[in-house]
């Protein structure tokens, strides 16, 4: 069928622009990360990396990410199970409820534990004098972690399970299952890819957030700087040969990202048109 | 073992799907659940489940209240319309899902499940589909497979909801047939939901009719099509034609004429709809014995076991006619012709149902 009826002109412009803008805006800089990052070199690339500030940012990263995925899984899959599987009421308020991560700006989730937490804050007196520390460490950067990843699980299976509704659970009810094995043996397979693919959303969402974490952070070399704040540090030094190497972990981050998505994208979309 | 449902109410919201039911479903008995879309049918079926809950009144197995029984114990083998087959698990494992699942200590051994399925899938004349995955199989072929699994955990009753509703006509036909000599050599109370009358009235023991909620009648195939209580039961279960008339003496008078019908007896005349199935009319070349109607052929179907004729009648009414084909080749009908239309010599008085 050729249903195309646009000059060639016409049609070749718009490619154009729209490859320009690709161009432009998505291979050029992260053209220029590489370049930048390896522009003094291999040996000061590696040294960059290997600079103890580096590593206990890629450290703290990387613990945040392995507590606060873990713990949206749970939440996602038991907030999307309760959405997608059952009529209640106040189920659209907790649907809207769950997007709201995605439409406050992350400055203002950080902040909203700062007063919580903070030294200033609703619950600051207590934590000082069970000497419990959240604002400026490693609680509060995962609890803003948490806050903004929030989404990503539920989100990827609330239209995967509400597609699939609930027959193959009420068959396996019939069959003499009880709810537990129902769930491990008929839903959980049944949505194993949206929960990879939410994982892998969020996990490159909570590797990534820089506003929420550097409001909490507090910015302590060492200490309390995750890889992306690492970055921002080490630019406003001027070493962007560093700067631009740690950046460059985060851009290979995404890249896996994007490949691992796409994969389970084609996998997904074989189990439906089969 | 037998089900029995006593006074059921289940609204949802302000929809009333069903009021007031009670039915009595008889140890071995096959029967079906036979009503339009939205006449709860299907809710009362999956009350008898325990998936869904009533809103007041009781549901007995075998005399037992079952109210505080979860599903998973209820014994029921549930037969959905689309199948509901756990699409990530091969059919062996399909079937054997329902073994599997029981508490250790009653579970039977990997072999004796291996022989379970291999019975089952034999018996569904399906054997060499064992390892294959639901969306590999058609439509006809998964129902099977449902229909094996449910069997499997050797059910108590046997609960089908549309069981052939998504499938082809010729699968459809094939699968009732089995279903009925399935049901014939096991002996399951089986209960099942259709809006295919003839569906009902060629596999089921008893029809129970519903409508809006209600059940209008329940009886044998031949009762609820001969001697249907009602004018819904009537048209729900085959074509009918539909008269405003009014009734005298042996006649029945639409506009000004008057058609003979036959053993009627009527003390004064009465306003009444008349309801005619296509079978029960006699088509003549000219005005026979009596007085008939004239009519216009519209539309002839030859192609069948019998023919279908759709006439307009000089009154304005259009009459959907069945005639054997010997009768067709007989009058030698073509379109536009016109015909006289008389009623037969059957039992017409319970076709009547007298307006205000």
């Amino acid at each position: 069928m050729n249903t195309r009826t646009e000059p060639v002109v016409i049609r070749r412009l718009f490619i154009g622009i729209a490859l320009g803008f690709f161009g432009l805006f998505i291979v050029l800089p992260l053209i220029c990360v590489f370049y930048h990052a390896f522009s003094k070199g291999w040996v000061v690339y590696l040294q960059a990396l290997a600079h103890p500030d580096a590593l206990a940012a890629m450290r703290l990263t990387v613990i945040t990410a392995l507590v606060a995925v873990p713990l949206n899984l749970v939440f996602g899959v038991a907030a999307s199970w309760a959405i997608a599987k059952f009529d209640f009421k106040g189920r659209d308020l907790l649907l809207s409820l769950i997007d709201l991560p995605l439409s406050v700006s992350p400055v203002i989730a950080g902040l909203i534990f700062v007063l919580i937490f903070g030294a200033q804050g609703a619950l600051g007196p207590w934590l000082r004098a069970h000497n419990i520390h959240v604002i400026f460490a490693l609680p509060g950067i995962i609890l803003a972690t948490i806050f903004v990843t929030f989404p990503m699980v539920a989100r990827e299976l609330i239209p995967v399970m509400r597609s699939q509704g609930n027959e193959e659970e009420e068959a396996a009810l019939t069959l003499g299952a009880s709810g537990w094995k129902t769930f491990w043996m008929v839903s959980v397979p049944n949505i194993r890819w949206g929960i990879l693919y939410g994982i892998i959303l969020c996990n490159a969402r909570a590797m990534g957030e820089f506003g929420a974490v550097s409001v909490v952070s507090g910015h302590i070399r060492g200490l309390t700087n995750t890889l992306p704040l690492h970055v921002e540090i080490l630019y406003n030094e001027y070493q962007s040969a560093a700067a631009f190497a740690a950046a460059s972990i985060l851009v290979l981050l995404a890249i896996v990202t994007l490949v691992a998505k796409t994969v389970i994208e084609a996998v997904i979309r074989r189990g439906h048109t089969a | 073992m037998s089900i029995e449902v006593r006074n059921i109410h289940k609204n949802f919201g302000q929809f009333k799907a069903l009021n007031n039911v009670s039915l009595k479903v008889e140890n071995g008995e096959l029967l079906a659940l036979l009503g339009p879309s939205g006449s709860g049918k299907t809710s009362l079926l999956r009350i008898v489940a325990g998936l869904d809950f009533h809103d007041a009144g009781q549901v007995l197995f075998s005399g037992q209240d079952a109210r505080d029984q979860k599903v998973k114990d209820r014994g029921v083998g549930f037969v959905f319309q689309h199948y509901a087959l756990f699409r990530h698990m091969t059919v062996f494992e399909n079937i054997a899902f329902g073994l599997r699942v029981q508490p250790r200590p009653v579970r039977p051994s990997e072999q004796k499940i291996r022989e379970k399925v291999t019975e089952l899938l034999k018996l569904i004349q399906l054997e060499w589909v064992v390892d294959r995955y639901p969306w590999q199989l058609s439509g006809g072929q998964r129902q099977r497979i449902a229909l094996a699994r449910a069997l499997a955990v050797k059910p108590r009753v046997l609960l089908l909801d549309e069981p052939f509703g998504s499938l082809d006509a010729q699968v459809r036909k094939e699968l009732r047939l089995w279903l009925r000599r399935f049901h014939d050599e096991s002996h399951i109370t089986t209960l099942f939901v259709t809006h295919d009358q003839e569906e009902a009235l060629e596999v089921a023991d008893r029809i129970v009719v519903m409508n809006q909620g209600r059940i209008e009648q329940v009886g044998t195939p031949e009762d609820v099509y001969h001697n249907p209580v009602n004018a819904f039961v009537l048209n729900f279960l085959g074509n009918v034609n539909f008269f405003h008339c009014r009734l005298a003496e042996g006649k029945a008078i639409i506009g000004d004429t008057a058609l003979e019908v036959p053993g009627l007896s009527v003390d004064q005349p009465k306003a009444a709809k008349l309801y005619v199935r296509p079978n029960q009319f006699r088509l003549s070349r000219g005005p026979g014995k009596g007085t008939s109607l004239k009519a216009v052929v519209e539309f002839i179907n030859p192609a069948g076991t019998l023919v279908k004729v759709n006439l307009k009648a000089d009154t304005g009414e259009r009459l959907h006619v069945e005639i054997t084909q010997e009768e067709y080749r007989q009058l030698k009908l073509v379109k536009a012709m016109a015909v006289f239309v008389s009623l037969k010599d059957v039992s017409y008085s319970e076709y009547v149902q007298t307006a205000a």
